[in-house]
């Protein structure tokens, strides 16, 4: 698995990756997540916080879920060969939430004698909620 | 503080070093067990793992940070990175500068304002090669920020 296994010529528009379930999410996602950010927002992570925010418990941090729909992508593509990734997120995910990352490719395309793939992607929650959507582009080696 | 204040607010250079520990415990936090991350005298980092440069950065680093906001009530909106090559590889030492890109409102779907702050941070070598761009989209909303 170090080097991808995408063949250029097996390459196709639709192609899609296999979906990648993620939870039930646990506060404990988030503080690791958290730690190794450096964004320590108690927003995730103390009760007493969100509840005084407005909230009724802590909710997910929204980059560590775009970092697992990445590790999708270099997963299927390779961690040397991605060259954009963008997220939005459209709701929120909280403790015991399942997200499932799904992605496909939108197009494929050569440029200055480089070939790339882009990459439609997104996480829903059980509940049938978008929670992020997300773009990528990467590198298609010989 | 005025929205043409803001935009282009720059912050002072940072330097951030990609450390191979650090690239572990990123991988890990996002659900990676892939060879490249972990093994190597070079592991490459994490595709969004210059999201935490914030353990390198100091007030004066960050632009946004005297503007006064209330954390309960900034959601972040959108994130985006683009790579010119591979993602940095640990070892790698970079210089990063963050700046406020644009500054504008857009009335919320409830009733009351969002404000949506983007910021920018450029990832150069130390001999100023473009490595990477990262940037954030920052919504305040007047109300406790519960997405629908």
């Amino acid at each position: 698995m170090s080097s991808p296994t995408v063949v250029w010529e097996d390459l196709e528009v639709g192609d899609t990756m296999p979906p990648r379930e993620d939870g039930p999410l646990t506060i404990t996602d988030f503080v690791r997540y958290q730690g190794a950010s450096g964004d320590m927002n108690p927003i995730h992570h103390d009760t007493a916080f969100a509840q005084a925010s407005g909230f009724d418990q802590p909710f997910a941090v929204g980059m560590r879920q775009a970092g697992v729909l990445a590790t999708c992508v270099t997963d299927w593509f390779g961690p040397a060969n991605v060259r954009r990734f963008e997220v939005r997120w459209h709701s929120q995910a909280w403790p015991g939430d399942v997200v499932t990352y799904r992605g496909r490719i939108s197009n494929v395309y050569q440029r200055d004698g480089e070939r790339f793939a882009d990459l439609e992607l997104a996480g829903q929650r059980q509940t049938g909620d978008l929670h992020i959507e997300g773009w990528a582009t990467v590198v298609v080696p010989d | 503080m005025d929205a043409e204040d803001l935009i282009g607010r720059t912050g002072e250079p940072f330097r951030m070093v990609i450390e191979e520990g650090k690239v572990r415990e990123f991988a890990a936090a996002t659900g990676s067990s892939h060879p490249e991350h972990l093994t190597g005298p070079t592991p490459i980092s994490p595709v969004t793992f210059l999201a935490s440069a914030r353990f390198w950065q100091d007030e004066r680093s960050l632009p946004w940070n005297d503007v006064d906001h209330d954390q309960a009530r900034v959601l972040h909106g959108g994130q985006e990175f683009v790579f010119h090559g591979p993602p940095p590889r640990a070892g790698t030492e970079l210089v990063g500068q963050m700046r406020i890109e644009d500054v504008f409102e857009k009335a919320g779907r409830r009733g009351g304002t969002m404000v949506f702050t983007k910021l920018v941070t450029e990832f150069r070598t130390t001999g100023g090669d473009l490595v990477a761009v990262m940037r954030s989209t920052a919504i305040e909303t007047s109300r406790p920020a519960v997405r629908s």
